[in-house]
Protein backbone atom coordinates (compact mmCIF):
# COMPACT_ATOMS: atom_id res chain seq x y z
CA UNK A 1 0.00 0.00 0.00
CA UNK A 2 1.43 3.36 -1.07
CA UNK A 3 1.29 5.83 1.80
CA UNK A 4 2.36 9.45 1.30
CA UNK A 5 4.17 11.32 4.05
CA UNK A 6 3.77 15.09 3.68
CA UNK A 7 6.86 17.22 4.22
CA UNK A 8 6.83 20.93 5.01
CA UNK A 9 9.81 23.12 5.87
CA UNK A 10 10.16 22.29 9.57
CA UNK A 11 8.66 18.79 9.52
CA UNK A 12 10.89 16.58 11.65
CA UNK A 13 9.08 13.31 12.37
CA UNK A 14 8.86 12.40 8.69
CA UNK A 15 11.63 9.77 8.71
CA UNK A 16 10.33 8.20 11.92
CA UNK A 17 6.90 7.84 10.33
CA UNK A 18 8.57 6.37 7.20
CA UNK A 19 10.26 3.72 9.38
CA UNK A 20 7.06 2.92 11.29
CA UNK A 21 5.08 2.57 8.05
CA UNK A 22 7.72 0.19 6.68
CA UNK A 23 7.51 -1.86 9.88
CA UNK A 24 3.75 -2.04 9.36
CA UNK A 25 4.25 -3.36 5.81
CA UNK A 26 3.33 -0.20 3.91
CA UNK A 27 5.22 1.33 1.01
CA UNK A 28 5.87 4.90 2.18
CA UNK A 29 7.08 7.82 0.11
CA UNK A 30 7.72 11.48 0.89
CA UNK A 31 5.61 14.26 -0.61
CA UNK A 32 6.78 17.90 -0.73
CA UNK A 33 4.23 20.57 0.28
CA UNK A 34 4.01 22.04 -3.24
CA UNK A 35 2.61 18.85 -4.80
CA UNK A 36 -1.06 19.23 -5.65
CA UNK A 37 -1.85 15.83 -7.19
CA UNK A 38 -1.81 12.97 -4.65
CA UNK A 39 -3.70 10.46 -6.78
CA UNK A 40 -0.75 8.00 -6.64
CA UNK A 41 -1.30 7.42 -2.93
CA UNK A 42 -3.81 5.27 -1.07
CA UNK A 43 -3.36 6.93 2.31
CA UNK A 44 -1.69 10.05 3.72
CA UNK A 45 0.19 10.78 6.95
CA UNK A 46 1.06 14.34 8.01
CA UNK A 47 3.95 13.94 10.46
CA UNK A 48 4.95 16.09 13.40
CA UNK A 49 7.48 18.88 13.63
CA UNK A 50 7.33 22.64 13.46
CA UNK A 51 6.10 23.49 9.98
CA UNK A 52 6.93 27.09 9.06
CA UNK A 53 8.41 27.59 12.52
CA UNK A 54 4.94 27.47 14.10
CA UNK A 55 4.62 31.11 12.96
CA UNK A 56 1.20 32.70 13.39
CA UNK A 57 -0.23 29.53 15.02
CA UNK A 58 1.03 25.95 14.88
CA UNK A 59 -0.12 24.54 11.54
CA UNK A 60 -1.72 27.75 10.24
CA UNK A 61 0.65 28.33 7.33
CA UNK A 62 0.92 24.67 6.30
CA UNK A 63 -2.90 24.68 6.19
CA UNK A 64 -2.97 26.92 3.10
CA UNK A 65 -0.36 25.09 0.96
CA UNK A 66 -1.18 23.31 -2.34
CA UNK A 67 -0.70 19.82 -0.87
CA UNK A 68 -3.69 20.47 1.43
CA UNK A 69 -5.93 20.75 -1.64
CA UNK A 70 -4.59 17.34 -2.69
CA UNK A 71 -5.37 15.99 0.77
CA UNK A 72 -8.94 17.30 0.50
CA UNK A 73 -9.26 15.33 -2.75
CA UNK A 74 -8.00 12.21 -0.93
CA UNK A 75 -10.63 12.73 1.78
CA UNK A 76 -13.36 13.06 -0.85
CA UNK A 77 -12.14 9.81 -2.41
CA UNK A 78 -12.38 8.02 0.95
CA UNK A 79 -8.65 7.61 1.53
CA UNK A 80 -7.51 7.62 5.17
CA UNK A 81 -5.58 10.68 6.39
CA UNK A 82 -3.69 10.71 9.68
CA UNK A 83 -2.17 13.83 11.27
CA UNK A 84 0.30 13.37 14.10
CA UNK A 85 1.22 16.24 16.46
CA UNK A 86 1.94 19.17 14.10
CA UNK A 87 0.01 17.14 11.52
CA UNK A 88 -2.95 17.13 13.90
CA UNK A 89 -2.66 20.89 14.39
CA UNK A 90 -2.62 21.33 10.60
CA UNK A 91 -5.75 19.19 10.09
CA UNK A 92 -7.56 21.22 12.77
CA UNK A 93 -6.46 24.50 11.13
CA UNK A 94 -7.73 23.26 7.76
CA UNK A 95 -11.01 22.32 9.41
CA UNK A 96 -10.87 18.66 8.34
CA UNK A 97 -11.31 17.78 12.02
CA UNK A 98 -13.28 19.93 14.48
CA UNK A 99 -11.78 22.17 17.17
CA UNK A 100 -8.26 23.44 17.70
CA UNK A 101 -5.01 22.38 19.41
CA UNK A 102 -3.72 25.44 21.22
CA UNK A 103 -1.20 26.48 23.86
CA UNK A 104 -0.75 24.04 26.77
CA UNK A 105 -2.40 25.06 30.02
CA UNK A 106 0.97 25.35 31.80
CA UNK A 107 2.54 27.28 28.88
CA UNK A 108 5.34 24.69 28.65
CA UNK A 109 6.61 22.27 26.03
CA UNK A 110 5.68 18.85 27.42
CA UNK A 111 7.67 15.80 26.33
CA UNK A 112 6.68 12.63 28.18
CA UNK A 113 5.10 9.20 27.94
CA UNK A 114 1.36 9.20 28.46
CA UNK A 115 -1.33 6.64 29.11
CA UNK A 116 -4.13 6.90 26.60
CA UNK A 117 -7.56 5.42 26.16
CA UNK A 118 -8.64 4.36 22.66
CA UNK A 119 -12.20 5.70 22.63
CA UNK A 120 -13.16 5.02 19.04
CA UNK A 121 -12.10 1.89 17.15
CA UNK A 122 -14.16 2.66 14.05
CA UNK A 123 -11.31 4.45 12.25
CA UNK A 124 -8.73 2.75 10.01
CA UNK A 125 -6.02 3.82 12.46
CA UNK A 126 -7.62 2.39 15.59
CA UNK A 127 -9.40 -0.64 14.14
CA UNK A 128 -6.80 -3.04 15.57
CA UNK A 129 -7.27 -1.87 19.17
CA UNK A 130 -9.96 -2.95 21.61
CA UNK A 131 -12.56 -0.37 22.61
CA UNK A 132 -11.31 1.55 25.67
CA UNK A 133 -7.92 -0.19 25.49
CA UNK A 134 -5.24 1.65 27.48
CA UNK A 135 -2.06 2.23 25.46
CA UNK A 136 1.24 4.02 26.03
CA UNK A 137 2.56 6.66 23.59
CA UNK A 138 4.67 9.80 24.06
CA UNK A 139 3.58 13.39 23.55
CA UNK A 140 5.95 16.24 22.63
CA UNK A 141 4.24 19.57 22.12
CA UNK A 142 3.69 23.10 23.38
CA UNK A 143 0.39 23.61 21.58
CA UNK A 144 -1.62 20.48 22.21
CA UNK A 145 -4.46 21.59 24.45
CA UNK A 146 -7.57 20.49 22.61
CA UNK A 147 -10.50 22.89 22.63
CA UNK A 148 -13.87 22.85 20.94
CA UNK A 149 -17.10 24.72 21.45
CA UNK A 150 -19.08 21.66 20.36
CA UNK A 151 -18.11 18.95 22.79
CA UNK A 152 -21.58 17.39 22.80
CA UNK A 153 -21.64 17.06 19.02
CA UNK A 154 -18.20 15.48 19.17
CA UNK A 155 -19.43 12.88 21.68
CA UNK A 156 -22.70 12.25 19.84
CA UNK A 157 -20.87 11.64 16.57
CA UNK A 158 -18.23 9.40 18.17
CA UNK A 159 -15.44 11.72 16.99
CA UNK A 160 -13.23 11.34 20.06
CA UNK A 161 -10.46 8.89 19.19
CA UNK A 162 -7.94 9.20 22.03
CA UNK A 163 -8.04 10.70 25.49
CA UNK A 164 -5.48 10.98 28.26
CA UNK A 165 -6.11 8.29 30.85
CA UNK A 166 -4.32 8.86 34.16
CA UNK A 167 -3.60 12.59 33.90
CA UNK A 168 -4.41 15.47 31.57
CA UNK A 169 -0.96 17.02 31.03
CA UNK A 170 -1.90 19.88 28.68
CA UNK A 171 -5.34 20.83 30.00
CA UNK A 172 -7.34 19.55 27.02
CA UNK A 173 -11.10 19.73 27.27
CA UNK A 174 -12.32 16.39 28.66
CA UNK A 175 -8.69 15.19 28.32
CA UNK A 176 -9.22 14.70 24.57
CA UNK A 177 -6.03 14.29 22.52
CA UNK A 178 -7.24 12.64 19.33
CA UNK A 179 -10.29 13.43 17.19
CA UNK A 180 -11.62 12.43 13.79
CA UNK A 181 -14.08 13.68 11.18
CA UNK A 182 -17.63 12.33 11.11
CA UNK A 183 -16.64 9.47 8.79
CA UNK A 184 -13.61 8.49 10.89
CA UNK A 185 -11.28 8.66 7.87
CA UNK A 186 -9.45 11.84 8.88
CA UNK A 187 -7.81 11.47 12.24
CA UNK A 188 -5.74 14.00 14.24
CA UNK A 189 -3.75 12.80 17.26
CA UNK A 190 -1.29 14.72 19.42
CA UNK A 191 0.58 11.64 20.77
CA UNK A 192 3.24 10.08 18.54
CA UNK A 193 2.40 6.50 17.47
CA UNK A 194 5.62 6.37 15.41
CA UNK A 195 7.67 6.96 18.56
CA UNK A 196 5.98 3.95 20.10
CA UNK A 197 6.32 1.53 17.20
CA UNK A 198 9.09 -0.78 18.48
CA UNK A 199 9.64 -2.25 21.95
CA UNK A 200 13.21 -0.87 21.90
CA UNK A 201 11.64 2.61 21.99
CA UNK A 202 9.78 1.77 25.18
CA UNK A 203 6.51 0.64 23.64
CA UNK A 204 5.14 -0.71 20.38
CA UNK A 205 1.57 0.26 21.22
CA UNK A 206 1.52 2.80 18.39
CA UNK A 207 2.42 0.40 15.56
CA UNK A 208 -1.23 -0.66 15.18
CA UNK A 209 -2.03 2.86 13.95
CA UNK A 210 0.08 2.12 10.86
CA UNK A 211 -0.90 -1.54 10.58
CA UNK A 212 -4.50 -0.36 10.63
CA UNK A 213 -3.84 1.83 7.60
CA UNK A 214 -2.36 -1.12 5.69
CA UNK A 215 -5.24 -3.37 6.70
CA UNK A 216 -7.82 -0.79 5.61
CA UNK B 1 -3.84 54.85 -2.79
CA UNK B 2 -1.82 53.33 0.03
CA UNK B 3 -3.27 52.44 3.42
CA UNK B 4 -1.86 51.25 6.73
CA UNK B 5 -3.59 48.21 8.13
CA UNK B 6 -3.47 47.15 11.74
CA UNK B 7 -5.04 43.90 12.93
CA UNK B 8 -5.42 43.17 16.60
CA UNK B 9 -6.00 39.48 17.37
CA UNK B 10 -7.12 38.47 20.84
CA UNK B 11 -8.42 35.31 22.44
CA UNK B 12 -12.19 35.11 22.80
CA UNK B 13 -13.57 36.05 26.19
CA UNK B 14 -13.24 33.19 28.64
CA UNK B 15 -10.46 31.43 26.70
CA UNK B 16 -7.51 30.42 28.82
CA UNK B 17 -4.41 32.54 28.06
CA UNK B 18 -1.38 30.69 29.51
CA UNK B 19 1.07 33.35 28.31
CA UNK B 20 -0.80 36.16 30.04
CA UNK B 21 -1.19 34.08 33.20
CA UNK B 22 2.58 33.49 33.23
CA UNK B 23 3.27 37.21 32.76
CA UNK B 24 0.91 38.03 35.61
CA UNK B 25 2.69 35.58 37.91
CA UNK B 26 6.08 36.97 36.86
CA UNK B 27 5.00 40.52 37.63
CA UNK B 28 3.83 39.32 41.04
CA UNK B 29 7.40 38.11 41.66
CA UNK B 30 8.44 41.77 41.25
CA UNK B 31 5.67 42.77 43.67
CA UNK B 32 3.40 44.21 40.99
CA UNK B 33 -0.01 42.86 41.77
CA UNK B 34 -2.12 43.15 38.65
CA UNK B 35 -5.30 41.50 37.45
CA UNK B 36 -6.84 40.39 34.17
CA UNK B 37 -3.58 40.18 32.20
CA UNK B 38 -4.15 39.55 28.50
CA UNK B 39 -1.94 39.41 25.43
CA UNK B 40 -2.87 40.34 21.87
CA UNK B 41 -1.14 39.80 18.56
CA UNK B 42 -0.71 42.88 16.41
CA UNK B 43 -0.12 42.48 12.69
CA UNK B 44 0.73 45.57 10.63
CA UNK B 45 1.29 46.13 6.95
CA UNK B 46 0.62 48.62 4.16
CA UNK B 47 -1.65 47.83 1.27
CA UNK B 48 -2.85 49.39 -1.98
CA UNK B 49 -6.55 49.92 -2.51
CA UNK B 50 -9.16 52.10 -4.15
CA UNK B 51 -10.89 53.14 -0.92
CA UNK B 52 -10.87 52.43 2.79
CA UNK B 53 -14.00 50.22 2.77
CA UNK B 54 -12.63 47.97 0.03
CA UNK B 55 -9.30 47.61 1.85
CA UNK B 56 -11.07 46.73 5.08
CA UNK B 57 -13.09 44.06 3.31
CA UNK B 58 -9.93 42.54 1.86
CA UNK B 59 -8.15 42.56 5.24
CA UNK B 60 -11.20 40.99 6.87
CA UNK B 61 -10.96 38.19 4.31
CA UNK B 62 -7.26 37.71 5.24
CA UNK B 63 -8.29 37.35 8.88
CA UNK B 64 -10.83 34.70 8.09
CA UNK B 65 -8.64 32.75 5.68
CA UNK B 66 -5.32 32.79 7.53
CA UNK B 67 -4.58 35.32 10.25
CA UNK B 68 -7.16 34.21 12.83
CA UNK B 69 -8.68 30.96 13.96
CA UNK B 70 -12.41 31.58 14.38
CA UNK B 71 -12.66 28.86 17.05
CA UNK B 72 -10.60 30.83 19.57
CA UNK B 73 -9.98 34.36 18.25
CA UNK B 74 -11.67 37.73 18.06
CA UNK B 75 -10.09 40.42 15.89
CA UNK B 76 -10.39 44.08 15.08
CA UNK B 77 -9.12 45.92 12.01
CA UNK B 78 -7.93 49.49 11.72
CA UNK B 79 -7.34 50.99 8.26
CA UNK B 80 -5.90 54.47 7.83
CA UNK B 81 -4.37 56.42 4.93
CA UNK B 82 -0.65 55.68 4.83
CA UNK B 83 1.53 58.15 6.62
CA UNK B 84 4.57 59.00 4.54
Amino acid sequence: MKVGIIRFPGSNCDRDVFHALELAGAEPDFIWWSKRDLSDFEAIVIPGGFSYGDYLRAGAIAAITPVIEGIKDCVNEGKPVLGICNGAQILAEVGLVPGVFTENENAKFICEWTELKVENINTPFTSMYKKNEIIKMPIAHAEGRYYTENIKELRDNDQIVLSFESENPNGSIEAITGVCDKEGLVCAVMPHPERASETVLGSDDGLKFFKGIVKY
Amino acid sequence: MKYDAEIKISLKKGMLNPEAATIQRALALLDYNIENAATVDLIKFSIDGSDQEQVKKEVDEMCQRLLCNPVIHDYSIKISPKEE
